[in-house]
């Protein structure tokens, strides 16, 4: 059992895969489906740069095992963007400056557009809350909840 | 950081699971949400041949009332918990308590049982189960048994369960009329564990005294503890800010924490008193009194 055929959907489309028992989900994205729009930060599950939407909940990648997410549905940074138009949180990210670096941003992108599915109006202490996962070394974030209030904007 | 290699297994029922974990003993691991095997696995601090993922186990997923108890699935996720209005309402101890475990995406993953489950006393749940005077269920190839929160945690990382058993629900007194509790906790950012904390659980009587009470205390020893001596002291008395500073006092003498980046032994004493002193103080506003 140290190897198993796992299937599953990222960014709507379904995909197979024969994975090590041991492969962490992270890597699965990366490594084998080349999505490497998700970024491995920490790898300790403090960064939240790894963050991908698993069966509509935000939770970091470096964490799960790929085998965990066997049947799930799976959304990366990648998926954000539909028929060439940008994601609102995209949108925002551009627009308010939510970014210097820009290595934690597909991390904040995606914990951003979950927080926008279930709370169309958050107020600026719920967005901060939301993205505490998720560490951010250039902005000092005020900028990033900007660009989230811009998407709730856009999305309302 | 990849992991030593394992073998993962996915049982599709408790019957299964217990049957995997007796055949590999110590060579397998219970894998529930993964928040905290999954590090330990990455950073190599440990290493099983086995894991036994129960995650997808049908029927460990729930928060219902039932004959005069609370009743959570160990398999329980900490943002279910944390969107429950039931816990949110009737639960105020717990309410504090989920949003200040590790940060928002760990908590779509890590499950109650876990936390519990895991036996590491920088844990928040372990401190709160004691201060409620809580029950855990288990599950082995024996069948069922119970086992008192205050008679599960026996040393770092050691716990009263069997090899073959799996903590699978956590049953927890409905408080009477007149109850208030309340955990707080100090920690330097989010995601960290507590520099202290504490968790209150206490019932007033009709003359504004204290009936019963209940103090655990979160990253204050090798194991999750039980400010017993506080707890004691404070039964019969009316809590008033004396018997408040007290039994805080208290609670901080029976306290052995260790010397860490989060700070020296006199340091993190002194806070798990102030810890003490204010969730005893919302515990009790929280009851009604004064």
């Amino acid at each position: 059992m140290a190897s198993h055929q796992i299937k599953l959907t990222v960014n709507g489309a379904a995909r197979e895969a024969e994975v090590e028992s041991r492969l962490l989900l992270v890597h699965l994205i990366r490594e084998v489906f080349r999505l490497t729009g998700t970024h491995i930060g920490c790898d300790t599950s403090h960064c939240g740069a790894c963050t991908v939407i698993l069966d509509g909940q935000p939770v970091k990648s470096c964490t799960v095992l790929a085998v965990q997410a066997d049947g799930a549905k799976i959304a990366t940074v990648e998926g954000l963007e539909q028929g060439g138009k940008l994601h609102p949180v995209q949108e925002g990210f551009t627009e308010k400056h939510g970014l210097q670096c820009g290595f934690c941003t597909p991390g904040m992108l995606m914990t951003a557009s979950a927080l926008l599915e279930r709370n169309q109006n958050p107020s600026e202490q719920e967005i901060r809350e939301a993205i505490s996962g998720n560490l951010c070394r250039c902005t000092g974030y005020v900028n990033i909840v900007k660009a989230v209030q811009y998407a709730a904007g856009k999305m309302r | 950081m990849i992991p030593a290699a394992f073998d993962y297994h996915r049982p599709g029922s408790l019957e299964e699971a217990v049957a995997l974990l007796a055949r590999h003993g110590d060579e397998a691991k219970v894998l529930a949400g993964g928040m905290s095997l999954l590090p330990v696995l990455k950073l190599r601090l440990g290493s099983y041949a086995h894991l036994v993922d129960i995650g997808r186990i049908p029927g460990l997923d729930y928060i219902k009332e039932e004959g005069g108890l609370l009743k959570i699935g160990a398999v329980t996720r900490q943002a279910t918990l944390e969107r429950s209005e039931l816990i949110r309402t009737r639960y105020p101890i717990l309410g504090d308590a989920v949003p200040l475990i590790a940060d928002p995406l760990v908590r779509n993953r890590g499950t109650v049982g876990g936390n519990l489950a895991n036996g590491d006393p920088a844990n928040d749940q372990p401190a709160i189960m004691l201060a409620l005077g809580a029950t855990f269920v288990v599950r082995g190839t024996r069948g069922e048994r119970t086992i008192a929160a205050n008679q599960f945690y026996q040393a770092l990382y050691t716990t009263a369960l069997a090899p073959d058993e799996i903590l699978t629900e956590i049953r927890l007194p409905v408080p009477p009329a007149r109850s208030g509790g309340a955990y707080v906790k100090l920690k330097r950012k989010t995601g960290d564990f507590a520099v202290a904390a504490a968790a209150v659980q206490l019932t007033l009587d009709g003359k504004g005294a204290v009936a019963r009470a209940g103090i655990g205390l979160t990253n204050a020893g090798p194991t999750p503890l039980e400010a017993m001596d506080a707890a004691k002291f404070l039964a019969g008395k009316t809590p008033d800010e004396k018997a408040i500073a007290e039994a805080a006092r208290l609670a901080a003498s029976e306290s052995s924490p260790g010397a860490d980046v989060r700070g020296s032994v006199e340091y993190k004493r002194e806070m798990a008193r102030v810890m003490v002193t204010r969730a005893l103080r919302t515990a009790i506003q929280r009851a009604g009194g004064q």
